[in-house]
């Protein structure tokens, strides 16, 4: 070149060499190729469409369920009941490991078949390994008048609906 | 020249047989040896880690049962659907229906829980042999990880009759993968595929329990067997028999 002064291009930079330009440029597109490919794999497992009952659902009128009933919805596992102060539902899904539990007219109990926990109408725990009461959900009134349980929607225990 | 000779000369079989049984005594046991299928063991081995109180060929009749539950496992799938409620009918097709289905199911059901238990026994073996300590370390690790896939392969393979039992005890075993910490409800709706044990569900443990865990069992096999003839063949109890040195090819 005409200047000498002016120094090879890129002198003042790190030395770096082709060879290893190339690897750290290989390297890296595997890389971020593998990590794009994770992803996509993850997104992939996950459904986007579920064909599983909805979570909110109706029932009859509330006249429909006589006084001191405890009705099992069966389909979407959650107990209706009926009692003086009003209506509840309380989830079937055992708080151990999932289990459907079941009513048991003769104790007035909740009892789980899989590993013995038994609730109260309250949901409370009344023996057995299961770590919480069962929840309440909450219960509507809908403009037809019909009742709607919402399975997604926890309330307070002890929450008592007059529709 | 006669038929057999046309036929050990022909071109095909010198393709398929390469080399004709060797003229010496040593290439001949050269053979045996450099052979994974005719002789496991690696070259050298002490005579008494070959005796049954060494290893009590837990290893091998896991492979055996292993085997087995592949083959069954295969002819299994020819009458099997995993769907709803297609794939409770089909389990009560083979048991009542199909020829030799209760036998080849029953095969399948006993040899998947006696791999489980003879897995686990080789385990303690190994232990209670201190065969796990260097130069063993590494093949105690792909053990352990075998054991693991064992366990996995009868834990989705409890779901595929598709009754109650089945049903409870893997809605049971996803709660508790749920309660693995940070990744748990993550996990649970992928080993799913949804918030519930379904269709989605059963489809999964379908291909985990035919396609992916056998396939990682078999790589894991390789791996293990190819380290037990690396780190120096199978090590029995060490002590009894400690000062006999004797070698078998």
């Amino acid at each position: 070149m005409s200047n000498k002064d002016e120094g090879r291009p890129g002198e003042g930079l790190r030395a770096i060499t082709r060879r290893r330009f190339f690897q750290t440029a290989g390297f890296s597109a595997c890389g971020i190729a593998a990590v794009g490919a994770a992803a996509l794999g993850e997104n992939f497992l996950e459904p986007r469409a579920l064909f599983e009952p909805p979570t909110r659902f109706l029932l009859g009128a509330p006249e429909s369920i006589t006084p001191g009933a405890v009705y099992l919805e069966e389909a979407h596992q959650v107990y209706v009941m009926r009692f003086a102060e009003g209506f509840r539902a309380l989830s079937a899904v055992c708080t151990h490991l999932g289990c459907i539990t079941r009513y048991q007219p003769d104790d007035k109990c909740i009892a789980c078949p899989c590993h013995g926990s038994r609730f109260s109408l309250d949901g409370e725990v009344l023996e057995g390994p299961a770590p919480r009461p069962l929840p309440w959900l909450r219960v509507e009134l809908t403009a037809s008048g019909r009742i709607a349980v919402n399975t997604a929607e926890e309330v307070a225990l002890g929450t008592v609906f007059k529709l | 020249m006669s038929m057999l000779q046309r036929l050990t000369e022909s071109r095909v079989w010198r393709a398929l047989v390469r080399q004709g049984v060797s003229a010496t005594n040593r290439n001949r046991i050269l053979l045996v040896m450099d052979n994974v299928f005719l002789h496991l063991h690696s070259a050298k081995t002490r005579s008494r880690n070959l005796e049954l109180s060494s290893t009590y060929f837990l290893g091998a009749i896991s492979l055996v049962l292993f085997g087995i539950l592949t083959l069954s496992g295969l002819l299994l799938m020819l009458y099997y659907h995993p769907s709803v409620p297609q794939a409770y009918h089909d389990m009560k097709e083979l048991q009542f229906v199909v020829s030799n289905g209760l036998f080849l199911r029953n095969i399948h059901r006993w040899s998947a829980h006696a791999m489980v238990f003879i897995v686990f026994l080789h385990l303690l073996r190994v232990f209670y042999h201190k065969a796990y300590l260097p130069p063993r370390e590494f093949n105690w690790v792909v053990g352990v990880i075998l054991l693991l896939l064992t366990l996995g392969l009868s834990y989705t393979g409890y779901l595929l009759p598709w009754d109650q039992l089945a049903f409870w005890a893997v809605a049971v075993g996803t709660n508790m993968a749920e309660a693995t910490p940070l990744i748990g409800p993550k996990l649970r709706y992928l080993l799913l595929g949804g918030n519930a044990v379904g269709e989605n569900a059963l489809l999964r443990f379908y291909v985990l329990h035919c396609a992916l865990l056998p396939l990682a069992l078999a790589m894991g096999v390789a791996v293990h067997l190819w380290r037990v003839r690396k780190d120096g063949g199978v090590q029995g109890s060490s002590g009894r028999y400690g000062s006999r040195r004797q070698v078998k090819p």
